[in-house]
């Protein structure tokens, strides 16, 4: 395909960076992008880091691309519907789009608070936007008087690090048993609790908040689930992400919470599992199956999947499902907190040992191995981002764990269970 | 201007730090930290930036190509 229309719904990292695989794929059609927000394309990476200690305006963080680029833009105008039949995306304000091939990259949002009434009072944020990392970076210049970070993910660590930096009191609770336990497992995950206390933390695992608590519209304490009150009044709600798919409804198409779900070839598919030739998914919103994984469907988070990904569809859009192949990336994603650069290739979730193959955790800078099953299925690189590339052949081939024996610093790696949650059934 | 590193490919080689000092810093062993946004004054050190990287990290557009959107 050369001509006609391509419709992008998502102007952020893989929308922008689809549309310029289509066009350096050749593509000389009509090319729209839609986007939600009134932003043009811009990295998230620094939001929850030099954003929040104010290092870097929001504003400044526009992605390169975004100039050069030949097409039309359609922001602060969210896609609100899809005519599958008709060919046609429909946005809010009633302008009707229609396409030849549509790019459904509309990413996740912020998972809020559960509770309405406390997410709305003031004090309370959620950090994925430009315009959320502005307003926190806005409340921490008035310098609260103790910060609570509800969630110890990679967002909530990396937030935790960059408000501690600022001198503020941060108290993070996550009921996991450490943090980034979900992602990591709580071997590597104790390591940075470690770190985080170290920092001056008041690290709370293993609890929750159940209950948030205003006085005069403003939050001033959270309750615990062990009893406990923690007086706080700011506070980031970072408990993961919803993918942005409702306005899929209706559409025919296999959408939930948790991502779209589409072929190899990312070509979206309907609720009988059929993928339609039309329309693609790539980035956050994109549900696929992994063959790292056994074919399991997962949804990455990642910014390296956003930008190869988005590049794999626009393949397919202009060459064919066949053309292209089947999507294979290697997951990668990185994270600066705590003064730690932690790196990850392939996916560690169901893996059930874990080993540290080179360096040490004494020294902070080590390669941990996950394995599942006997086979190597991630790396992970705590300030040793030049070890990592070595293991992407062991991941990519399921190599037998531990993969690399005979390091002069690890002669012989101890693999212990990871402590990672039970895989969920499929 | 406008620059993106692409820090799963980054390596922590310092050479763009070497470049253009004021806008890459190398914080701890291996976290860079660069300027989203720099002037175009420096249009040459972030061009030397770029090209002294090992991995190929870094993506630049010139102001030139911002105004179109």
């Amino acid at each position: 395909m050369r001509d006609g229309t391509i419709v992008v719904a998502g102007a952020s990292l893989a929308g922008l960076r689809g549309a310029e695989a289509l066009r350096a794929g050749g593509f000389s059609g009509r090319l729209v992008l839609v986007g939600d927000e009134p932003h043009l394309p811009y990295d998230r990476p620094p939001l929850s880091k030099h954003v929040l200690t104010g290092e870097i305006a929001p504003e400044r963080t526009t992605l390169p691309g975004v100039g050069t680029l030949a097409a039309e833009w359609r922001l602060g105008t969210p896609a609100v519907g899809l005519d599958r039949a008709g060919r046609v995306l429909l946005l809010a304000g009633g302008e009707r789009l229609p396409f030849d091939r549509l790019l459904i990259a509309t990413g996740a949002r912020a998972r809020p608070w559960p509770e309405p009434a406390a997410a709305a009072l003031a004090g309370v944020h959620t950090l994925r936007s430009r315009d959320d990392a502005a307003a926190l970076a806005a409340a921490l210049a008035a310098r609260p008087e103790r910060v609570l970070i509800l969630g110890a993910g990679f967002l909530g660590c990396e937030a935790a690090s960059s408000i501690r930096a600022l001198g503020l009191p941060v108290t993070v609770v996550d009921p996991a048993p450490s943090p980034l336990a979900g992602a990591l497992g709580q071997v590597i995950g104790g390591f940075v609790a470690g770190r985080m206390e170290g920092a001056g933390i008041d690290l709370r695992t293993g609890t929750e908040v159940t209950r948030l608590e205003g006085e005069d519209g403003r939050v001033r304490r959270a309750r615990l689930a062990d009893g406990g009150t923690i007086p706080a009044d700011l506070v980031v709600v970072a408990l993961g992400a919803v993918r942005n798919t409702d306005w899929l409804a209706g559409s025919g198409l296999d959408a939930d919470e948790g991502g779209l779900s589409c072929d190899r070839a990312c070509r979206a598919l309907d609720e009988a599992g059929r993928p339609d030739d039309a329309i693609f998914a790539a980035g956050d919103v994109a549900r696929f199956p992994h063959p790292l994984d056994g074919d399991r469907p997962v949804a990455l988070e990642h910014w390296g999947n956003a930008v190869a990904q988005a590049a794999h569809a626009a393949r397919a859009m202009l060459a064919g499902p066949e053309a292209a192949g089947p999507y294979a990336e290697v997951p990668a994603f990185w994270s600066n907190q705590f003064g730690l650069t932690i790196k990850s290739l392939g996916l560690t979730e169901g893996a059930d040992a874990v080993a540290i193959v080179q360096g040490d955790p004494r020294s902070a800078r080590f390669l941990a191995a996950y394995g599942r099953e006997g086979r190597t299925v991630a790396a992970v690189s705590i300030n040793a981002g030049r070890w990592l590339p070595a293991y992407e052949g062991a991941i990519r081939e399921g190599a037998p764990f531990p993969p690399i024996t005979g390091g002069a610093d690890q002669p012989r790696p101890k693999p212990v269970p990871p402590g990672l949650p039970a895989p969920q059934p499929a | 201007m406008r620059v993106v590193v692409d820090l799963n490919r980054c390596q922590a080689y310092a050479q763009c730090c070497y470049a253009a000092p004021e806008r890459f810093v190398l914080r701890g062993d291996e976290m860079l930290v660069y300027d989203p946004a720099p002037p175009e004054a420096e249009r040459a050190a972030i061009d030397r930036a770029v090209l002294a990287c090992p991995v190929r990290a870094i993506r630049v557009e010139p102001a030139a190509a911002e105004g179109t959107a």
